[in-house]
């Protein structure tokens, strides 16, 4: 457990010194980090044996918050916090309803919910500028709006530092009755029950906060790239996200950040070296990660230590 | 233990350090000639849209190749970096600034995809980088904000709904009702939102029995084709393309639509080398843009027939018409290009002097020339005619076609499309030319 924390800071070190090296790269980490902290939300849930297939839904909350607030209020301050409001307030209005649900048909009604948001952001045409999205405005931080290269710089610390909180709520959380209590749902959950622990809102704890980092890992996405499409709540970005999850490994809050990382390097570098078929690349990576290494790139590493 | 961390922290700085080599090669830039011109390219290769986008990087790809045979631009040689448009926003304006800061890309043609323009165009103001807009048809871009180094080098919405909502005009003045069926995303919305302000100016009083929008990418319309009967509207518009528009054209087919009403379809160009005698005759069609294979008269006729026989002689079909759109950027870029070393005595143009060649430049296409206005819209003609059929083509061609010069159909500089179709006189019809023989 010790040496979590110390692969976490030379993993912070590391991505530091990649986007000092190759500046286009800040922002494919930048984005990166953005998903891991959305992908946390999927691994509480896989800790509970649940899985999301509509887990995009609160990116585009927290994405939808930005673009639609930033002509009225561009700070990034604020809009950070409202966007992560208004995904958890969501999270807890729907989470009520799922957390009765298990397995198929939990990953099923969230992939519902996720697909009539994505219908009405396409199809509300007159408010959401339908498939051609939003440009999110220029934003302000904290008052100031900086050069172009020092806001990339911002925004890469902003996600960077927020990784880092939200991966060490999680590593508490993890750890304490509550956290522990997911792992009994996925076991047996009539023995939570009857050493009186009610399940369901144990599961809706972890679900709202999941939803609270999906608006979050929404509101940076948006900050990034400055334009946000209904494509951020289709299935194929909650597919995404779990792919995320499973490459990097559910057994540690740093998971989802090697996960993110690697996936979208291999995204980038794919869609580079062969234009046509990075998909291929992208399933064949997935394919090997299963069968050769069930863990995830985290499993791989802490593997490694043990040896 | 301690020694596995320190192994493995030496393998994660070796590998960064590695990665930051490969990786930092590009960025520089040569004062003088660079050893190779880099031109990124964002297209669909994936997807239901890559019918459009995979025949238009073949063309890219011969065209770049001719080009480099016969010297490269300015004596240095041309290399393409393509990009896939298909996985979203948010992957592709990280590959914008990949070409850009990475690859060392000196300009950049972007995207078929609305959405993907109105996400790039933006950057290349950030990124100071010239970015030709090279096929997507959304008329916000330039009515909503200046952008200095993006040009369009070609037609877009505005003209390419009202050519053939004038030639309807002309064709059959009479009619009373109709009905649309678009795909339902932001060009399926836009075009029918130019259709209705332009329609409802010049011919008051259309009642209009039926708007659809079918999901995009939909297989089934037999829904839509049943109301469509029931309804019997006079003009059934559709600006649908690619595997949409063939679906629904068939479908509509077998069930003898087409016997009842008239159609009036934009983009039907792209679509007819597939439908082949499955397309009906007398209908309205056009091809965003001039360039018909039976263009009566082209500028230079042998040029086009260079042009489609480069392409059939490789691939065995028709080049569509986003092969045309990518041969215009090209030409766009060489003529820019040109133009730019010569104001500059023989230097290599920079960034801000690449852009300043494009402005009010003018370039020939495979069928005419296009000038780039002063907004940074280019000017391309229309022709739109009735669909039909002769020995020359296993497939529909037009007849009576109008050449509609793009001045004449296009948003004067400064103001909004709808605005300005809201403000057209019925008399504008005056203005249509006759149509052209062929």
């Amino acid at each position: 457990m010790k040496r979590e924390p110390l692969l976490a800071a030379l993993g912070a070190f590391a991505l530091i010194a990649c986007a000092w090296a190759v500046p286009w790269l800040k922002f494919i980490l930048t984005i990166a980090l953005a998903k891991g902290i959305a992908v946390l939300g999927i691994l509480l849930l896989l800790r509970a044996g649940q899985v999301s297939f509509g887990h995009s839904m609160f990116l585009a909350l927290g994405a939808y918050t930005v673009a639609f607030m930033a002509p009225t209020e561009p700070e990034v301050l604020l809009l950070l916090p409202a966007a992560a409001l208004v995904a958890t307030g969501f999270g807890l209005v729907i989470g009520l309803f799922l957390v009765r649900y298990r397995d198929i048909f939990f990953g099923m009604l969230n992939l519902a919910f996720a697909m009539v948001l994505y219908s009405l952001l396409e199809k509300l045409y007159a408010i959401t500028k339908g498939t051609d999205g939003i440009r999110v405005a220029g934003l302000t931080f904290a008052g100031t709006q900086p050069e172009r290269p020092v806001q990339e710089w911002v925004m890469f610390g902003i996600a960077l530092g927020l990784a880092i909180l939200f991966g060490l709520l999680v590593s508490v959380y993890l750890a304490s009755p509550m956290g522990r209590a997911l792992a009994g749902i996925k076991t047996r959950e009539t023995r939570l029950e009857f050493m009186g622990v009610p399940a369901r809102r144990v599961l809706l704890f972890a679900y709202v906060l999941s939803a609270l980092m999906g608006g979050v890992g929404g509101a940076l996405v948006a900050m990034t790239t400055r334009h946000v499409t209904p494509q951020i709540a289709y299935w194929t970005a909650s597919g995404e996200l779990v792919f995320i999850a499973i490459l990097g490994g559910a057994g540690s809050a740093l998971g989802p950040f090697l996960g993110a990382t690697a996936f979208e390097l291999v995204r980038v570098y794919a869609a580079a070296a062969v234009a046509e078929a990075w998909q291929m690349i992208l399933g064949a990576v997935l394919l090997v990660v299963i069968l050769f290494a069930p863990g995830g790139v985290w499993g791989l590493l802490s593997r490694r230590w043990r040896a | 233990m301690t020694e596995a961390v320190t192994r493995r922290a030496a393998l994660l700085g070796a590998g960064a350090t590695a990665g930051s080599l490969l990786l930092a090669g590009g960025g520089a830039q040569a004062q003088g000639k660079p050893s190779e011109l880099r031109v990124g390219i964002t297209t669909f290769l994936s997807g239901s849209a890559s019918v459009f986008g995979v025949p238009a990087k073949q063309m890219a790809e011969l065209l770049f190749e001719e080009i480099n045979k016969a010297g490269g631009i300015g004596g240095v040689p041309v290399r393409p970096f393509f990009v896939d448009e298909a996985p979203g926003t948010d992957h592709l304006v990280g590959e914008f600034r990949r070409l850009v800061q990475n690859e060392g890309v000196q300009i950049v043609f972007a995207s078929i995809s609305s959405g993907s323009c109105l996400a790039c165009t933006p950057l290349s103001d950030e990124m100071k980088k010239t970015t030709l807009l090279w096929d997507c048809g959304t008329q916000r871009i330039f009515e909503e904000a200046p952008h200095p180094y993006a040009f369009r080098t070609q037609g877009y919405g505005t003209p390419e709904v009202l050519a053939p909502l004038l030639y309807l005009l002309k064709h059959k003045p009479d009619f009373r009702t109709l009905a649309v069926i678009n795909q339902d995303y932001a060009w399926g919305r836009d075009s029918w939102e130019l259709w209705k302000a332009g329609m409802d100016a010049m011919k008051p009083g259309v009642r209009v029995v039926a708007e659809m929008f079918p999901r995009f990418g939909a297989t089934d319309y037999s829904t839509e084709v049943t109301r469509l009967l029931a309804a019997r509207p006079d003009v059934i518009l559709s600006t649908s393309w690619g595997g949409d528009l063939v679906t629904l054209l068939r479908q509509s087919a077998e069930r003898r639509l087409f016997e009842r009403s008239t159609f009036v379809l934009p983009i039907a160009e792209a679509s007819m080398q597939i439908l082949g005698r499955t397309m009906q005759p007398g209908h309205i069609i056009g091809a965003r843009g001039d360039h018909w294979n039976n263009h009566p008269s082209p500028k230079d006729p042998a040029r086009l027939k260079r042009f489609v026989d480069l392409y059939r002689s490789k691939y065995n079909e028709y080049p569509i018409y986003p092969c045309h759109h990518m041969a215009q950027a090209i030409s766009a870029m060489q003529a820019a290009y040109a133009k730019a070393i010569a104001a500059k005595g023989g230097g290599w143009p920079n960034d801000q002097e690449l852009a300043n060649a494009f402005r009010g430049l003018t370039f020939d296409s495979p069928t005419s020339s296009i000038t780039l206005r002063e907004d940074g819209q280019g000017l391309e003609d229309q022709i739109v005619g009735l669909s039909s059929f002769n020995q020359q083509y296993p497939f529909a061609v037009p007849k009576d076609m109008i050449l509609f010069p793009a001045a004449m159909v296009s948003t004067p500089v400064g103001q909004k499309s709808v605005d300005w179709l809201k403000s057209l006189k019925p008399d504008f019809l005056n203005q249509v030319p006759a149509p052209i023989a062929g």
